[in-house]
């Protein structure tokens, strides 16, 4: 469904991703997993447009939507859930996702029912402004205003930053439960056991490169994979 | 859902406007028959003007979280297209004295007075007078939007007073003087002259202001302030809402321009300095950035403070017992005081970016609460 071909993009004259290829097939979990500036969230924000890359190209099914406006690219039907949450701290929750659905023309409160019935605690905060939410509240909301855009795929940047174990259980199962709902998604950790673990497929960056693929389950039995990103240690 | 309740604040705010008319009709009646009150007519007729270009100012800068101080340029451009387009033809020889009677030869109220009527058609001319003031500030405003824009904060700051700076002293040019009447004043225009038609047009104005606020794209406006790159990612171009924001915004800086420059009878460019943007932005902060009634009450506060209330402290015969404190000029050492005391104690202005009806509706609430508890 989306197919990046040798994507390289820099950041004020350092080369941050250094050609990458993968594909994310329609109604699977696709996970990249790596460290700290593997250049994950620069991958996704080249594809959400908020980045222009030097090279490459960004196919979503057959169309080139490399470098296209990133109001363009939510209108084909990729939405971005930013790292940090980063939802609008001075407005309800309601008008965030209201936010959310701003470039739908048509009615949107069967999606605000949809969000609603994902995480019912929304709909119990609605009318308060989402500053005044916990930090799994947020990331409900970021998650649900993404939804409301009514997104083909739905790229996640680090759901689990900063949230309790418990809370992180809670979001997974919640995106299972999207993915199940025929949304297709991108997601990007650095709890890599996590991510592995409801992945389809799953890819590995480091400094810039894919260096691994393969199914979760795969990568999740992986010795290398093991060592150096799931803390085992070797005997 | 939605639709109802834009109606309904519609159908508040017009009532709203209704009901400050009536009040203003009455308040010219008090004013004349009341000692003392001599100030209040003025008074109100400049919070009424002042309200409309705080809010305007609010819209970009609370809403839009566009920290701009071009304001005064705006409105000295929209001053200046009013006072221009409505002085009346015979007495244009007697303003543009030095420069036989200027270029401009048309007086639009003047026309318009002559083809509909003295008394409506005149009305006509001036609000009509009034957008075109409005519109030729927000074509400025595209214009210089365009580079100026892309800039963040305080760069941003920084442009557009250059920018309001560039515009006083094109205004003074002598090359334009034909046009401009180069740094003399402009006078003998049109003007409104009962409280109410101040009280009437601005109060339009800022309820046209309140449904923008209050539409998908006050909401993406709002959504831009929040974080912009998160709302970037949600599909809002940042580029066509910050300059939409901006030409709103200009525009009723402009038109609020030209009811100012009704207010004050006469105009000059020298007087459309920087702090004239400072008094507005003073005014904002105060009533609290991102609520349009604190902007309100934050212009009457303002207004009555520094041009009625606060003026026996400036009169050095008030002093009691040989002080030597009050003298020219005091006024504004308390002034300053008390804005200082308001921002100490409510950090986000008086209002916060709550509005009136908002805090109406948490006291029934708390009310509603404590008689259920009983």
């Amino acid at each position: 469904m989306l197919k990046i071909d040798e994507l390289r993009v820099s950041y004020g004259g350092i080369e941050a991703v250094k050609g990458i290829t993968m594909e994310v097939p329609e109604g699977k979990i696709v996970t990249l997993i790596g460290a700290n500036g593997a250049g994950k969230s620069t991958t996704l924000r080249t594809i959400a447009g908020l980045v222009k890359p030097a090279h490459g190209r960004i196919h979503l099914q057959a169309e080139d939507i490399t470098a296209l406006n990133p109001d363009r690219i939510v209108s084909k039907g990729i939405t971005l859930v930013p790292e940090g949450r980063r939802v609008f701290p001075d407005l309800t929750v309601l008008e965030n996702l209201k936010v959310g659905a701003y470039l739908r023309n048509d009615s949107i409160e069967d999606d605000l029912k949809w969000v609603y019935e994902l995480f019912p605690r929304l709909k119990e905060r609605s009318w308060q402004p989402a500053g005044t939410l916990s930090g799994g509240e947020q990331q409900m909301l970021a998650v649900g205003r993404a939804l409301m855009s009514r997104p083909k795929i739905m790229m996640m940047d680090e759901p689990s930053l900063g949230l309790a174990p418990i809370v992180v259980q809670g979001i997974f199962d919640i995106i299972r439960e999207i993915n199940r709902q025929g949304v297709t998604i991108l997601l990007i950790e650095q709890n890599a056991n996590m991510a592995l673990k409801i992945a389809d497929l799953a890819y590995v960056m480091e400094t810039g490169k894919i260096t691994r693929s393969g199914t979760g389950q795969e990568l999740l039995n992986d010795e290398s994979i093991k060592e150096a990103y799931l803390g085992k240690k070797r005997k | 859902m939605k639709k109802q309740n834009n109606l309904k604040t519609l159908l508040v705010t017009l009532v709203t406007i209704a009901v400050f008319a009536v009040l203003s009709v009455g308040a010219e009646a008090v004013a004349g028959n009341v000692d003392g009150m001599s100030m209040l007519v003025p008074v109100l007729k400049k919070t009424a003007v002042y309200s409309l270009i705080a809010v305007s100012m609010n819209l970009l800068n609370g809403f839009t979280g566009l920290f701009s101080l071009g304001h005064a340029g705006f409105m000295l451009v929209g001053a200046y297209t009013y006072a221009i387009l409505s002085i009346p033809v015979a007495k244009r020889a007697g303003v543009y004295q030095y420069y036989d009677g200027g270029v401009v030869q048309f007086s639009i109220p003047e026309t318009f007075g002559n083809l509909m009527g003295e008394s409506v058609g005149t009305v006509i001319g001036m609000l009509l007078t009034l957008v075109i003031s409005g519109l030729i500030a927000a074509f400025l405003a595209w214009l210089i939007g365009l580079p100026v824009l892309r800039l963040k904060s305080d760069y941003l700051a920084i442009a557009t007073l250059g920018f309001a700076e560039i515009i006083r002293t094109f205004i003074q040019y002598e090359g334009f003087a034909p046009l401009t009447n180069g740094s003399n004043t402009l006078r003998q225009y049109a003007s409104f002259k009962s409280l109410y038609a101040y009280v009437i047009v601005a109060g339009l104005c800022i309820a046209v202001i309140v449904l923008i606020v209050n539409s998908t794209y006050g909401r993406a406006f709002k959504a831009i302030r929040d974080d912009e790159i998160a709302a970037e990612a949600m599909g809002i171009n940042l580029a066509k809402h910050k300059m939409m924001s901006f030409i709103i915004s200009s525009f009723f800086a402009g038109f609020g321009g030209g009811l100012m420059a009704m207010y004050m009878a006469s105009v000059q460019a020298k007087s459309f300095t920087v702090s004239m943007t400072y008094e507005i932005l003073l005014i904002v902060v105060i009533g609290g950035i991102g609520s349009i009634t604190g902007s309100i009450i934050g212009t009457f506060l303002f207004v009555g403070c520094s041009e009625w209330w606060l003026r026996f402290l400036d009169e050095s015969a008030n002093n009691i017992g040989g002080l030597k404190l009050l003298a020219p000029g005091f006024r504004m050492v308390v002034f300053s005081i008390f804005v200082m005391i308001i921002v100490l104690f409510f950090r986000r202005g008086i209002m916060g970016t709550h509005e009136l009806p908002d805090v109406f509706r948490f006291l029934r609430k708390k009310i509603k609460g404590k008689g259920a508890a009983k």
